[in-house]
């Protein structure tokens, strides 16, 4: 680990109601690097992103941004910041055309009215870089989008802002094999931008070719934080199924 | 593992080769347009193929029906209902619904009433007033609906029962204001010069034409998303003659007297007019339009976004209630006063029919402002019709009531088509 991380989070709690989803969680993201967040159904990986994007408030715990202690309320105010979440349940509008989601919240404007030229270019742009082949028109509702092309349209709202944090909730779970290379590559090309990415994933070949550090959650408890170099397949399976491995992870008490 | 041996595919813009033009020509566009209706989306079509089935009825059936004076009759009569249902179309958007805005139409419209008659204002003052008591009414029941939670049926029904008592209580039982302020009755009863008519008329028409062949070339040259060019100059068409034809109805002479000729467009039309304008801008070219469409959609989604929901729905239920303010003020200038039971009966029923059978769903997410003023004129003229008919009024309660069933059954099943077809 080198230098300061571009987010961390120090001992975040997070409660709904009676269940203790996320204990006294330790969360670090580098620049320039990919850092998978990995763990079982239920484990809080989904709740800890949203912690980070404001859409949940953490109950206690840090938050730390660029080397200053940060307070992240709303979606807006992490987006500000240079934090874009591309959600699990990936938050499109079935009402709106795919440059209307990808610009949602954040319009370009001329004078009071909406600039649909300028939008409409950068969307193209954007979902060509991704390689959407299959889509017919830019202008065309998500509703009537595949379940792969509305993950990429997600992703692609995602990197079209200049953003210092992308965080990516199991971006490839309905996508094919030519397009999870595209997105593996993306994710692999922001990092190497300088850009801190986090993905979640639960396909350990994925994790294990682009992320340089592995996070492990275990019922709501960072169970391991290690170098992707340092461990293996077997290990990060075994972190994820049982909060241990070997000398790795948590103690035995936390663990069961 | 490696799955380094798949190609990259070539990120070419070629990827959207075929977006960046259009459908080739009319028959593509058309053949496009029929899918859409198949797959459930039929816009403005029911409501128009309705309007022009009843039009045709109801010139059958009635000798008086298409005179140049019941038409300019229908067009006072259906004022009000297209501005209370504009207003509405904002709350459906968000999947909510009004209750009370026919009667926030007749509280309103009594302060300004009460202004002129007993405190001796002028009358941009008391429309002002009027309308400034619509939004609060407005906040008031945004803020009870987005910040306390309380769903918008049972806040606006608790309100449809108070602003009853309101003006209950500001005129009095049985009792009623006049509206003799010669501008605010001026709106239902006087004409435009026939002049100013056939201008504002071609005015419309040509603005629209030289706008929507701008934007053609605009789209064209920057290789954006557009329609062929004969579906734009087929939209054109499709406005110019319903405006040039009304035009030309209306600036003819009416009056059964020849010695008092009766002649051009009332000036409750350009009002409409002007609101349909407005309205269609605020929810197609703003984002604040975009964000309405957003959280009728999809709320989480567009609280992701960023956007600030309750400001919208807060936002939602004002315009609603401010244009039914303005409707109120325009069914007082055409009664010549406002009475205890304005507002009431089937008023909103029929707004929220308007904006339903012009197409504006009850689900949410979808709606444009133009569904108010088609499916306006259908009530009205279904109203207008019977009337010349001599049918006791139950017929039309009964028919009106049919029709609206009949369009919340068609914005029902084709939002099942919708999601089975996967549109939007
Ligand atoms: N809004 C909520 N209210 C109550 N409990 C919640 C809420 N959101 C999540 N939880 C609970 O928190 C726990 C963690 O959920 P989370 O969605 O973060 O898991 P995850 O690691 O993303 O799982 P998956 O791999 O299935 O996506 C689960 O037990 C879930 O039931
Ligand atoms: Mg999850």
């Amino acid at each position: 680990m080198t230098g300061t991380p571009l987010l961390e989070l120090k001992n975040v709690n997070k409660i709904f109601g009676a269940v203790h989803v996320l204990h006294d969680v330790n969360f670090a993201v580098h620049p320039g690097q990919v850092t998978a967040l990995v763990g079982d159904n239920g484990a809080g990986k989904s709740t800890l992103v949203k912690t980070v994007a404001g859409i949940y408030a953490a109950d206690s715990g840090e938050q730390w941004f660029d080397g200053q202690q940060v307070n992240i309320t709303s979606p807006k105010e992490a987006s500000e910041l240079g934090i874009e979440v591309v959600y699990q349940d990936l938050a499109l509008c079935d009402n709106l055309d795919i440059v209307e989601n990808m610009f949602l919240g954040r319009e370009l404007k001329k004078g009071p009215l909406l600039d649909e030229s300028t939008m409409e270019e950068r969307a193209r742009e954007t979902l060509a870089s991704l390689s959407v082949r299959t889509v017919k028109s830019v202008r065309q509702g998500v509703a009537s989008l595949s379940g792969g092309q509305r993950q990429t349209v997600a992703i692609a709202k995602a990197v079209l802002w200049n953003s210092k944090v992308v965080l990516l909730d199991e971006p490839t779970a309905a996508l094919g094999v030519a397009q999870t290379r595209q997105v593996l590559d993306l994710v692999r090309r922001l990092a190497d931008q300088g850009l801190g990415v986090v993905l979640i994933s639960h396909n350990m070949n994925d994790v294990f070719e682009v992320a340089d550090r592995i996070t492990a959650l275990y019922l709501g408890r960072v169970a391991a934080d290690v170098a992707t170099k340092d461990v293996t397949h077997g290990q990060v399976v075994e972190l994820i199924t049982a909060g241990r491995s070997g000398n790795l992870g948590l103690a035995p008490a936390a663990a069961l | 593992m490696s799955t380094d041996t798949t190609p990259t595919p070539g990120l070419a813009g070629s990827d959207f080769a075929s977006d960046s033009h259009s459908a080739a020509g009319l028959r593509e566009a058309g053949r496009d347009y029929l899918n859409r209706l198949r797959g459930g989306d039929m816009g403005a079509l029911p409501a128009t193929l309705g309007l022009l089935a009843l039009v045709i009825g109801f010139a059958i059936a009635s000798d008086t029906f298409l005179t140049e004076l019941n038409i300019a009759n229908l067009i006072t009569q259906a004022g009000a209902i297209c501005v209370l249902a504009m207003g509405l179309v904002f709350v459906l958007l968000l999947g909510d619904i009004d209750l009370s805005a026919g009667f926030a139409g007749a509280t309103s419209a009594t302060v300004a009433a009460l202004l002129i008659r007993d405190q001796g204002q002028p009358w941009p003052v008391a429309v002002l007033a009027g309308i400034a008591t619509g939004a609060v009414i407005g906040f008031a029941l945004g803020m009870l609906v987005a910040k306390l939670g309380i769903p918008s049926f049972v806040v606006t029904l608790a309100f449809f029962l108070g602003l009853q008592g309101a003006l209950l209580r500001m005129i009095g039982q049985g009792g009623s204001v006049r509206v003799d302020n010669e501008f605010i009755r001026g709106i239902s009863i006087d004409n435009m010069p026939v002049g100013a008519g056939w201008a504002f008329a071609g005015g419309v028409v040509a603005a629209f034409a030289i706008l929507s062949l701008l934007r053609h070339r605009r789209q064209v040259r920057q290789n954006l998303q557009h329609l062929p060019l004969s579906v734009v100059w087929f939209k054109i068409i499709g406005l110019a003659v319903p405006v040039l034809g009304l035009a030309a109805v209306l600036n003819t002479n009416r009056s059964r007297n020849p010695n008092f000729p009766i002649e051009g467009i009332p000036w409750v039309l350009p009002l409409v007019g002007f609101l349909l304008i407005f309205w269609t801008y605020v929810l197609t070219r703003t984002a604040f339009g975009r964000h309405l469409y957003a959280v009728g959609g999809n709320r989480e989604a567009a609280r992701r976004a960023g956007i600030n929901v309750d400001r919208i729905r807060v936002s939602a239920f004002m315009i609603c209630s401010s244009m039914a303010a303005i409707s109120g003020i325009i069914a007082a200038s055409n009664a010549g006063k406002v009475s205890a039971s304005s507002g009431g009966s089937n008023t909103l029923l029929y707004a929220v029919g308007a904006a339903v059978i012009g197409g504006t769903s009850l689900f949410g997410g979808k709606g444009k402002a133009r569904d108010a003023v088609i499916g306006g004129l259908v009530i009205a003229t279904i109203a207008n019709g019977l009337g010349l008919l001599d049918q006791p009024s139950y017929i039309n309660f009964v028919v009106t009531g049919s029709v609206l069933l009949l369009a919340a059954a068609v914005d029902a099943v084709s939002r099942r088509r919708r999601s089975a077809a996967g549109v939007g």
